[in-house]
């Protein structure tokens, strides 16, 4: 049985001729060498009656064997704060949070620890399974001193927790408070114990908040008996606080008369939009966060008033901690390659081969980034309708936001999604490798250990199902047609990301005399839509070559290179719901869920938007009256037959997985012309959430006409034009005959006239 | 939760129809049984797995838990999907309505 062993990533995705691209790799045991080479992607159905596997090698130093090695990743979010001066000289201890805990039951967890465990030296505050909250303690002498209050906690409720030690009495309170009020509560209470011997409270270990820690790797502590749930305003003092004083400051900025014994107290409240947390008190003991644990979420005083994180940020105070987050792998690198100058522009991987192991770290070399650099290429250089220079004149939008939200999907393999395929799940080596591997983190599709929605994902972490040949053919695998296409149909063609176009905007669009979408542009952020947006008023040509597009709103953060937020909200088609109160991104502050919630729906963008998915079979188009329109007659040119696509590689059909419809309602332009519709679709597919209002029987495509897709036309501003396939299936049709097909034929005439540089009227 | 839909025992005209046709699409008769079958909790539920891509597959149930592999049944190996989703009707039938599938 073929069983996959090797995986690895890129610390880029799209990098310039010129420029270093590192690549980190790593081998389960038994993989003891492999082969390493930079290739160029050609194309990676392998299923039977596909077009296969190909590539062409790109001669670079990068070629050459390596040694495999077994690298560790550390998952899983909490908070360091170094020692300093603010945690000198403890004796006297008091420590308290508000905590809402997700898994109570599940471990022991901690919730703030400053420990040299093998000095038995320092502090730790834990949530137990039996003993409720538990305070250890350092005896100085390598061992720990234990009190626990013993009253389990209940899941997902808020608690306020303190626990104390007097030094001079040795005496030890503990109390966990339900903030929420019920007619019986038997998780409440307190508890008294005197040690046995003076505790050692003071240690120069750093502060931990939400795990606790051992060891220490990448230069960092390693969080470990990570806390699953949220964690308000922990404050470490060094005295023995009252209850009242306690209450204070749980709420409220630091009292005068507290500041003197406040060693520290974090305000989750502010700097959303970055790692740190805030110490308030005159120490400003900051600390930073690790693997994003998810800010901007409801603290234990939210009202309901406000439903922004900005509007009230003190009602915003928590952040929700996770033991399967993640960030960044940090491997050690393997090999890293100088893009050579010349390097046509185009989707390359690292090819890594050991057996019958194999592993396609896919990334993207971009056109120069300075259009006086492309002015020394000139025998590459074409000229567009504006008189700049460009490598080609066609640009492939690499979908990589989507691609970041899909990758490392977990629901096959933990699920099946039976009825969503309508038939048996088949379980690839991937999955089976990427469940062997819960540390390599989760899809913004999955949810966390505690069931928490996974509202943040980061390419620095092997994608294992966005690679060229995953047998789902989704994202890559499935774009890989379109590419396969561009190819053989020798057409010289640019290739960029959606990363280059949110951090360029419309001016790297601009340079083309056409963009090319791939099949699934889903998720998108604001520079992203605004940038396709000004390219398509502009003059600019669109082919919108997929379906379900410009759907979620997404955010990136300028300091966490390779991150990005969403929040899944009111509704659309989702896997998981975020919480009430938590539909803005803490990234951006910007509201999150679909676009068509902030007023701009796909189909004002590109004439179309979604409206409904099934994953069984895919269906065809037949031709619709707006064909017969001469504005589309260039789009049939040479094409007679009235039924189109009733073919392709994924389903059967060129009209298959998530659908769009024009509407004017949801905002197509008036004077759209639907050139083709299709239909017969099975009660497999429904129709999306989003517009359904009572729930009514009749949503199927056996039943509902609205469960179609429409191939959409429309000039644009300045002599552009937008073309729309409507469907995710249309590129999976294109290699159908040797090529030689209506559908490929219709998008050779679209893309020819959108390279012809004359204007659209 | 799961689906309660109950599937009739005399309908085995349903399960010729399946078994002719196992990739769909089915009649809306067939489908609703199919769907019924198709509707279980992930933890034990059948999938096949691929033991030589595009070739050969394993019948296997999923664990259910985050990091728990499959576990396959050994005996059970396919050289089409259509074969796996076959034997999956006929025990899926067996267990829902208490008795065998008999088509002969």
């Amino acid at each position: 049985m073929l069983e996959k062993k090797i995986a690895g990533y890129s610390d880029e995705i799209s990098v310039a001729p010129g420029e270093r691209i590192r690549f980190m790799v790593s081998c389960e045991p038994g993989i003891d060498r492999y082969q390493a080479d930079i290739v160029r992607l050609i194309s990676g159905d392998r299923q039977p009656g596909g077009p296969g596997y190909r590539d062409e090698l790109l001669p670079t130093s990068v070629s050459g064997e390596y040694p495999g090695r077994t690298q560790e990743t550390y998952i899983g979010s909490y908070a360091i704060v170094p020692h300093g001066p603010a945690f000198d000289g403890l004796d006297n201890l008091s420590l308290q949070a508000t905590i809402f805990p997700t898994l109570p039951s599940l471990r022991r967890a901690c919730v703030i620890s400053k420990m040299d465990v093998d000095a038995g030296r320092g502090f730790a505050l834990w949530t137990d399974p039996a003993g409720g909250l538990v305070l250890q303690l350092g005896d100085g002498d390598g061992g720990l001193q234990e009190f626990a209050l013993g009253r389990p906690f209940v899941g997902r409720e808020w608690y306020l927790v303190s626990a104390t030690y007097d030094a001079a009495s040795g005496e030890v309170h503990l109390r966990q408070q339900l903030l929420g009020s019920y007619a019986l509560d038997t998780s409440s209470g307190e508890a008294e114990h005197t040690s046995e011997k003076a505790a050692v409270v003071a240690s120069d270990a750093p502060l931990l908040i939400a795990a606790a820690s051992r060891e220490e790797a990448r230069g960092r502590p390693i969080g470990e008996m990570i806390f699953n749930g949220r964690i308000e305003r922990p404050v470490v003092a060094s005295r023995v606080l009252t209850h009242s004083e306690v209450e204070a400051l749980r709420r409220d900025d630091l009292p005068v008369a507290l500041r003197v014994d406040i060693c520290a107290a974090w305000d989750f409240a502010r700097a959303f939009e970055t790692d740190e947390i805030i110490d308030i008190s005159p120490n400003r003991a900051h600390g930073q966060l690790v693997n994003l644990p998810i800010r901007a979420v409801r603290g234990s005083t939210w009202t309901g008033d406000e439903l922004s994180f900005r509007h009230a940020p003190d009602q915003y105070a928590a952040i929700h901690f996770l033991d399967d987050s993640l960030y960044d792998c940090e491997w050690d690198a393997d090999f890293e390659l100088e893009v050579p100058a010349d390097t046509p522009s185009g989707l390359y991987a690292a090819r890594i081969r050991a057996g019958d192991q194999e592993d396609h770290i896919t990334f993207v070399v971009r056109p120069p980034r300075e259009l006086s650099e492309r002015n020394d290429q000139s025998e590459l250089s074409e000229h567009n309708d504006r008189g700049e220079s460009a490598t080609a004149s066609l640009a492939l939008l690499i979908p990589t936001a989507s691609y970041m939200a899909y990758g490392n999907s977990r629901g096959g393999i933990e699920t099946g999604n039976e009825l969503l395929s309508n038939s048996l799940h088949v379980v690839s080596p991937d999955e089976r490798y990427l469940n062997r591997h819960p540390e390599y983190g989760n899809s913004m599709y999955d949810v966390h250990n505690d069931g928490t929605g996974v509202c943040y994902s980061s390419r620095l972490r092997p994608l294992i199902n966005i690679r060229p040949t995953h047998p789902w053919l989704w994202q890559l695998s499935a774009d890989m047609h379109l590419v396969e296409w561009l190819e053989a149909q020798h057409i010289p063609f640019d290739v960029i990301t959606d990363e280059d176009m949110h951090q360029d905007g419309v001016s790297l669009l601009e340079r083309y005399s056409c963009v090319m979408t791939c099949s699934h542009p889903e998720y998108y952020s604001t520079p992203m839509w605004d940038a396709v947006h000004a390219f398509t008023q502009r003059g600019g040509r669109l082919m919108y070559m997929g379906g379900n597009g410009f759907y979620w709103r997404v955010a990136y953060r300028d300091d966490k290179p390779g991150a990005m937020e969403m929040r899944r909200t009111e509704d659309g088609s989702r896997s998981w719901a975020s919480e009430p109160g938590e539909y803005y991104m803490a990234f951006t502050g910007e509201y999150g869920g679909l676009w068509w919630r902030a007023g701009r729906t796909p189909q004002s963008l590109v004439g179309n938007g979604f409206i409904a998915q099934g994953f069984d079979h895919s269906s065809y188009f037949r031709r619709a009256p707006g064909s017969d329109d001469p504005r589309a007659a260039f789009i049939f040119e040479g094409v007679d037959d009235e039924i189109i696509g009733d073919f392709g590689l994924i389903g059967g059909g060129a009209a298959g997985l998530e659908l769009d419809w024009a509407s004017r309602a949801y905002g197509t332009p008036p004077h759209a012309l639907v050139v083709a519709t299709s239909e017969q679709h099975t009660d497999a597919y429904i129709r999306v959430n989003e517009d359904i209002g009572h729930m009514l029987p009749a949503i199927g495509g056996q039943d509902d006409p609205r469960v179609h897709a429409d191939v959409v036309f429309f000039e644009t501003p300045r002599g552009g034009a937008v073309f729309s396939t409507g469907s995710i299936g249309w590129s999976s049709a294109l290699f159908h005959n040797d090529h030689d097909n209506n559908i490929s034929r219709i998008t050779r005439n679209v893309l020819d006239r959108f390279l012809d540089t004359s204007a659209f009227t | 939760m799961p689906s309660q839909y109950p599937i009739d025992p005399s309908r085995t005209d349903l399960a010729r129809e399946f078994m002719a046709n196992p990739m769909g699409p089915h009649s809306a008769a067939l489908q609703r049984i199919v769907t019924r079958m198709r509707d279980t909790e992930a933890a034990g539920r059948y999938v096949l797995v691929t033991l030589v891509p595009y070739k050969e597959w394993g019948l296997a149930r999923l664990s259910g838990q985050r990091g728990v592999d499959v576990t396959l049944e050994e005996d059970q190996v396919f050289t089409s999907i259509e074969d796996g989703e076959r034997a999956v009707f006929k025990l899926r039938w067996e267990l829902i309505t208490g008795a065998p599938l008999s088509l002969d």
